[in-house]
């Protein structure tokens, strides 16, 4: 038996192999102090209005006819359609929400260069159910410096009871948000009393379950880095907006240089700012907005409201932070002044791109026909000799009427000559002539039809084109297919 | 056998675990925290699964295959539950296939489409296997989609076929004929029956030997008119084939033509009653007969 030395005989006190540094960053808590002032008012009316729209949409009914459905905004996927108040959108032309969605990514541009990151700072989801679960916290365990104290504070049931229901709340308006959105999804007084009764589809259990998770940890536990590390929203803002934007400011050509406020001290030969720091305590995003404009900055304009508060109580004018244009800081700090001006190249451009695209959608709406047509050719067999020579294919032909009345429509064959067809069930057609069939309301009919050309027919034609006409309105749809001969 | 002692190795700071093969010492890393709970979490998932669904194999001669579980799941249930639910949701329009007629079917979109449907999977499943998709057919299996037809095209012709067969001895109403195997049995000598091929290939209207034909003419006014006639253009009651159009369910050639006379092909078709359900098989019929060959 041999006796094996494990580590070889380097010396035990070099030094050992650097490692580099942590690239992660442990979360600091961010404890938001509640602001008062015109912002915070309008915070608080656009989160009533935002939740109010989300929350009591799909129970909006609009009437539409018999079998369908009148719920004002749904997306049917079991009927396959979508449903927008008077817009009705079959799955075929499902080019519109794109159409609606490039719109809503220019109107999202347009206001950005315009006023800014109010989309994050008032109506992001993200922004108002933190701002909701915020306001939950407080509730629960009081403003900024309460909470402070009690997550340094021992466990108690004092501190068990308040953290415990804060949870519990959020957890209900996090099953609410999830609840509220499978009603997009299906008919709400339905769903609603399905859900609870346990008869509802799997689906909607699932992303209720999903939507519940999501919006607890979103809201609840991760808020600000969801803003600052998941969204690609803040980079791309960074390629839209420039110097004419508005944007939460900090005036340093007013505030500096900073200074604590000493009694019987006057602002002679000093900036605005006392260095209060109330600016940072309200902030979500816990920065200091007078670094200048960054990356995590929501623009929710709190600091405004807080510092003006200071401002007023110190008895200097309000505004030192401002919406206010990069540019006319700086035009300021060189002692110059610059008005805002709405009318930018930039401006300009996205309103002509969403005047144009809006007129480009409501006319593609308003010019869709009323029918959809296909003709799907029998793959097997690929053609049928008869026993006198003559050789027929069959077709499945499907139409689909979009309107809410059934309609009696006219079909003719052309492209093949002398050409023959049945349809099974409606009859025979002369040479030449045609066939009436049902089309029935909101629906897709299929109709199956056999295509016959004489025998001996030589010519080069192996085009069917089938052609539908509405006798009432003259609107007519072709559609074609090949035609397999069996010559060659 | 090693003498372990605690050692760190210097470059990554692991501990080893005393392990050395050829020189290169094992390092004692931990499985990651996530990966053992998540272990641990599938133990705990198995036992649950095991008390709840149907898991253990029973033991011979307890009279049962495996334990049930307290769920009382089954997979052979859920699909006598489904097929319950199948036949609950066809109930209606069975109910209406198998009295309606023809015309009924054609002329009720509803009841067309119903019938078209299941006739089409139940197609797919039964029948396409020999027909082919679309009833296209192959050689010894017929096209149903064209217009020729040996026995009978119209819906209830098709109905009768379905349901007995052809030449499905066990049932008594099948269709059933038998064409003598003219060669194999010593009935008609080779010459004749070259003759005779020449003979069916001039009356389907293509080069033959015409002297030939004229010689077989006697033979096959002998032989074959019985069954297809003395114009040879076959006889749908007793299932003979049109021996002058250009449809040939054994091929066409003098080749295959000479093996039909010798040997005689008499192919089978199995009855679908009682394989299938009637509303199935009324399906099946109106399905055939929409291909395209169906007969009024």
């Amino acid at each position: 038996m041999t006796k094996v030395t494990l580590i070889s005989s380097r010396d035990p006190d070099a030094p050992k192999p650097e490692r580099p540094d942590s690239l992660y960053e442990k979360r600091h808590q961010i404890y938001p102090k509640l602001a008062h002032g015109k912002f915070r008012m309008v915070k608080w009316l656009v989160m009533a209005g935002t939740l109010g729209v989300y929350y009591l949409i799909p129970w909006i009914r609009w009437p539409r006819g018999d079998g369908i459905p009148d719920q004002a905004v749904l997306a049917d996927f079991e009927g396959e359609k979508f449903y927008f108040f008077f817009l009705e959108i079959w799955p075929q032309e499902i080019y519109f929400l794109g159409g609606l969605l490039i719109l809503a990514a220019l109107a999202l541009f347009l206001v950005t260069s315009l006023l800014g990151r109010v989309w994050c700072g008032y109506t992001c989801p993200q922004t108002v159910w933190t701002d909701l679960y915020i306001w939950v916290e407080r509730a629960f365990e009081g403003d900024r410096a309460a909470r402070m104290r009690l997550d340094k504070a021992p466990m108690s049931l004092n501190k068990a009871l308040r953290k415990g229901g804060k949870h519990f709340v959020w957890l209900l308006i996090a099953f609410l948000t999830g609840g509220a959105f499978i009603l997009y999804w299906h008919d709400a007084p339905t769903i609603a009393r399905t859900f609870f009764k346990g008869d509802a589809p799997l689906t909607a259990y699932f992303f209720a379950g999903i939507l519940t998770f999501t919006t607890y940890m979103l809201a609840g536990t991760m808020r600000e880095q969801v803003c600052t590390y998941l969204c690609p929203w803040p980079r791309i803002q960074g390629a839209l907006t420039d110097e004419h934007a508005l944007n939460v400011t900090y005036r340093y050509d007013r505030g500096e240089p900073r200074a604590p406020l000493h009694k019987d001290q006057g602002f002679e030969g000093r900036g605005d700012c006392i260095d209060c720091k109330q600016c940072v305590q309200v902030c979500p995003m816990g920065i200091d907005i007078r670094d200048g404009a960054q990356l995590e900055c929501i623009h929710c304009a709190l600091c405004i409201d807080a510092c003006d508060d200071i401002m007023r109580k110190v008895g200097r004018p309000t505004g030192l932070i401002a919406y206010d244009t990069d540019r006319a800081v700086s035009a300021r700090a060189q002692g110059g002044t610059v008005k805002y001006s709405l009318l930018r190249p930039r401006t300009i451009l996205y309103s002509i791109l969403i005047v144009l695209i809006s007129t480009l959608i409501l006319w593609g709406y308003g010019a869709k026909s009323t029918y959809e047509f296909s003709v799907l050719k029998d793959r097997s067999p690929p053609f049928i000799r008869l026993s006198d020579g003559r050789v027929r294919n069959g077709y499945t032909l499907k139409l689909v009427n979009k309107s809410t009345t059934t309609q009696q429509v006219d079909i003719t064959v052309k492209g093949l000559g002398d050409a023959e067809f049945e349809i099974i069930g409606i009859g025979t057609s002369q040479p030449g002539g045609g066939l009436t069939v049902t089309s029935e309301a909101h629906g897709v009919d299929r109709y199956r039809m056999l295509v016959t050309i004489p025998a001996g027919d030589e010519e080069d034609r192996d085009n069917l084109i089938v052609e539908i006409k509405d006798p009432d309105t003259g609107e007519t749809i072709e559609a074609g297919a090949p035609f397999a001969r069996g010559d060659r | 056998m090693t003498d372990h002692k605690l050692e760190i190795d210097e470059v990554s700071g692991v501990e080893t675990t005393g392990h050395t093969w050829d020189g290169i010492q094992e390092l004692n890393n931990p499985l990651p925290r996530w990966w053992l709970y998540i272990f641990y979490a599938s133990i705990v998932w198995a036992i649950v699964y095991m008390v709840f669904m149907p898991a253990i194999p029973a033991l011979p001669g307890t009279g049962m295959t495996n334990t049930l579980g307290i769920r009382g799941h089954s997979d052979r249930a859920l699909v006598a539950e489904d097929i319950t639910q199948l036949n609950a949701q066809r109930a209606e329009g069975s109910a209406k296939l198998l009295t309606a007629s023809l015309s009924e079917i054609e002329t009720d979109m509803n009841l067309q489409q119903f019938a078209l449907a299941m006739g089409e999977s139940a197609f797919g499943d039964n029948c396409a296997t020999c027909h082919g998709a679309g009833g296209r057919g192959a050689k010894g299996y017929p096209m149903l989609a064209d217009d020729v037809w040996l026995w009978d095209g119209t819906l209830g012709g098709i109905e009768t076929t379905l349901r007995h067969g052809i030449r499905h001895y066990e049932d008594p109403d099948t269709r059933n004929n038998a064409m003598p195997a003219f060669g194999r049995d010593g009935l008609l000598t080779s010459k004749e029956i070259d003759n005779l091929v020449q003979f069916v290939l001039v009356k389907s209207g293509r080069e033959g030997d015409a002297a030939a034909a004229g010689r077989a003419a006697p033979i096959f006014a002998q032989q074959c008119t019985s069954c297809h006639g003395a114009d040879a253009k076959g006889n749908r009651t007793l299932g003979a084939p049109n021996l002058t159009d250009q449809d040939w369910l054994f091929g066409g050639e003098p080749r295959d033509i000479q093996q039909t006379i010798y040997n005689a092909r008499n192919a089978h078709m199995p009855a679908w009653q009682g394989r299938l359900d009637d509303a199935t098989i009324k399906a099946l019929a109106v399905y055939v007969h929409s291909l395209g060959g169906g007969e009024k």
